[in-house]
């Protein structure tokens, strides 16, 4: 940038410069850009487009996939990675990644379903017990985070396998079925009838968690400064934000949410399983990317992590309907992930 | 030390007592001595520029007056009271607004929201006070109204992204948010560096339009045009320590360069 020389000390130009600005800006404006920074204001239309055509699109070459009771299948199928993927959400648009999510969850699961089987413990004890687990490990992945400031993808990496080497030693291996289990953690797997369509409970706890998430995002002031630490935390930190407490709770928050999925998880496969969530960890990440949240952090919304992970169910179930192999619906949702990250640095580009 | 009031413009003469006064501030790194006994008086209703060479303790002043350090002697004192900032926030707190180099804001969030960032409003009753949710309405209207008083008419539309502006306006929306609570000092830390001609003369204008205002300003610049357009009094730091205090009336500006490099010495 040039240096103003004595000679322009004077600033009598500043009112007549404002329409200049405006005509710049307006004749950098072309229809493709307009696109671009509309995506760019409203980060969750293109999961959404993208949804809609899936749905159509499916549902032409099957007729089944919109049968009432298959759409409520996606929805079961969905609820475990749409709930963790509210935990990712929350890490990923602090610019961090978590890659222990899968295996939180687990640790929870069976914690609260080894309690919950133990001789005098009441059931609500063990989910409580479980909970507690899910915000102690968050809180650990928070405390490395910030007091020994390494990188959210290396805690979690390390993180990953202590809690799953937690989990076998508590579990001894072994899986707890369903049956055995007293009903409040199954619970999560019962369904209700809605005008002939079937719902989970576990369904809903899951949009509740958006819903109640949504809120805090959007509306309140941690919400924004979650956003705000992403973008930038050397800037957060000067305008007076406590980063490392933000980034603490953070984390906790996204602890005691995977409490809530290792419960969702449970009722859905009617199991406490130390080996239940191989793919989970990828899976919540492909969700809230797809989503259009962008790692760099800062950027992006909840409903847009639901929109993924609706995405992610919508092309398995529907590239099954249509007869074909497993191997292409991991091709999609690898294509899928692809896509969406080529996408959010294009709509970035929009403002360098 | 060479205190010269006498010669204040905008103040009169030794009639008022400093807004923000520093005394004899020590600060080291280890062996690096940053400040060597600086003192620095800030007056009701001026600019005082800060000058000097790299590494003559410009910034790490800055950053004792503002919070982000703390001395390791000497007195701060804001309105004749002794002041002890561990952080950022406790500076803010005391009415002391910092506007930094890197722009502290935050690009994805709208102006409204960067002006408030880090001291949100919330709603009244219910919805504020048990789900502490936003005034996002009031906070949007209140922005509004203190970027029309601060005369900053290029961002009317505050729920606009602040990574959609130009340079100039996300540096305005940093002295507005800097400015527009009441403040009692706000300081500018290299506030024009990243801007252009244009965008500066409207920073310059706008901190000219604070110190009409009352607010007294602290401008830590390079730009020796920039600082005597602007500034009431010159504070130029030399190796740690306050070489000199000038005016722009009493001093040219190759005399405040002799003074930053030390051809020239002011008993």
């Amino acid at each position: 940038m040039s240096q103003p020389s004595t000679r322009e000390r004077g600033v009598s130009d500043t009112v007549g410069a404002q329409p200049d600005l405006a005509r710049e800006f307006l004749a950098r404006r072309t229809p493709l850009s307009a696109v671009r920074s509309t995506l760019h204001r409203y980060p969750a239309i293109s999961p959404g487009v993208v949804l809609l055509l899936a749905v159509v699109v499916f549902g032409l070459i099957n007729g089944r996939f919109w049968a009432p009771a298959n759409l409520s299948l996606i929805t079961q199928q969905v609820a475990v990675i749409g709930t963790l993927g509210v935990a990712q959400t929350l890490v990923i648009l602090t610019a961090g990644i978590d890659l222990s999510v899968g295996a939180i969850m687990v640790f929870s699961s069976i914690v609260m379903s080894q309690a919950a089987i133990a001789r005098g413990v009441p059931p609500w004890l063990g989910l409580v017990g479980g909970l507690v687990v899910g915000l102690l490990a968050g809180a650990l992945n928070g405390v490395l985070v910030t007091r020994l400031k390494l990188p959210p993808f290396i805690v979690t990496l390390g993180t990953l396998s202590v809690f799953t080497a937690l989990t076998l030693l508590v579990s001894n291996g072994a899986t707890i079925q369903g049956s055995q289990l007293p009903n409040l953690l199954t619970w999560t797997g019962d369904t209700f009838r809605v005008g002939g369509v079937d719902f989970s409970y576990g369904v809903v706890l899951m949009i509740l968690l958006y819903i109640v998430v949504a809120f805090i995002l959007g509306r309140t002031a941690w919400g924004r400064h979650v956003y705000a630490v992403g973008d930038d935390k050397e800037a957060a930190r000067l305008t007076g934000i406590r980063v490392n407490s933000l980034l603490i709770s953070v984390y906790i928050a996204a602890g005691g949410i995977l409490a809530l999925g290792a419960w969702v998880q449970i009722g859905r496969s009617f199991a406490a399983s130390p080996n239940a969530a191989a793919d989970v960890n990828l899976d919540s990440i492909t969700a809230v990317v797809i989503g259009g949240t962008s790692l760099f952090g800062g950027r992006g919304t909840i409903w847009g992590t639901l929109l993924g992970a609706l995405i992610v169910g919508v092309f398995r179930n529907g590239l099954a309907l249509a007869g074909l192999d497993v191997l292409y619906q991991t091709l999609a949702v690898g294509v899928l992930v692809i896509v969406a990250v080529a996408i959010d640095q294009w709509i970035r580009k929009a403002r360098k | 030390m060479t205190r010269t009031p006498s010669d204040r413009t905008t103040v009169a003469a030794g009639t008022s007592a400093p807004v923000l006064e520093a005394r004899n501030l020590v600060k080291t790194y280890g062996n690096v001595v940053g400040l060597d006994g600086v003192s620095l008086e800030l007056y009701p209703g001026e600019v005082l520029a800060v000058i000097g060479d790299n590494g003559a303790g410009k910034t790490t002043l800055i950053k004792c007056l503002t919070g982000a350090e703390v001395p390791d002697e000497g007195a701060i004192l804001l309105d004749g009271q002794r002041v002890h900032f561990r952080r950022p926030q406790d500076a803010r707190e005391a009415g002391i607004e910092t506007v930094y180099q890197s722009l502290a804001v935050a690009p994805s969030l709208d102006v409204a929201s960067n002006l408030y960032l880090g001291r949100e409003r919330r709603k009244r009753g219910f919805l504020g006070g048990v789900l502490r949710m936003l005034d996002t309405r009031g906070m949007r209207e209140q922005a509004k109204h203190e970027l029309q008083e601060l005369g900053i008419s290029t961002l009317q539309d505050v729920t606009v992204p602040v990574e959609n502006l130009s340079g100039g306006q996300r540096q305005a929306v940093a002295v507005a948010r800097a400015a527009a609570f009441g403040s009692k000092v706000v300081v500018l830390d290299e506030p024009t560096a990243a801007l252009g001609v244009r965008e500066s003369n409207q920073v310059l204008e706008l901190i000219k339009r604070l110190r009409d205002g009352g607010v007294p300003v602290i401008l830590i610049s390079h730009n020796m045009p920039q600082v005597f357009d602007v500034a009431d009094r010159i504070h130029i730091q030399r190796l740690g320590k306050r070489a000199a205090t000038i005016t722009p009336r009493s001093h040219s500006m190759t005399d405040a360069v002799a003074i930053m490099t030390g051809a020239t010495t002011v008993s």
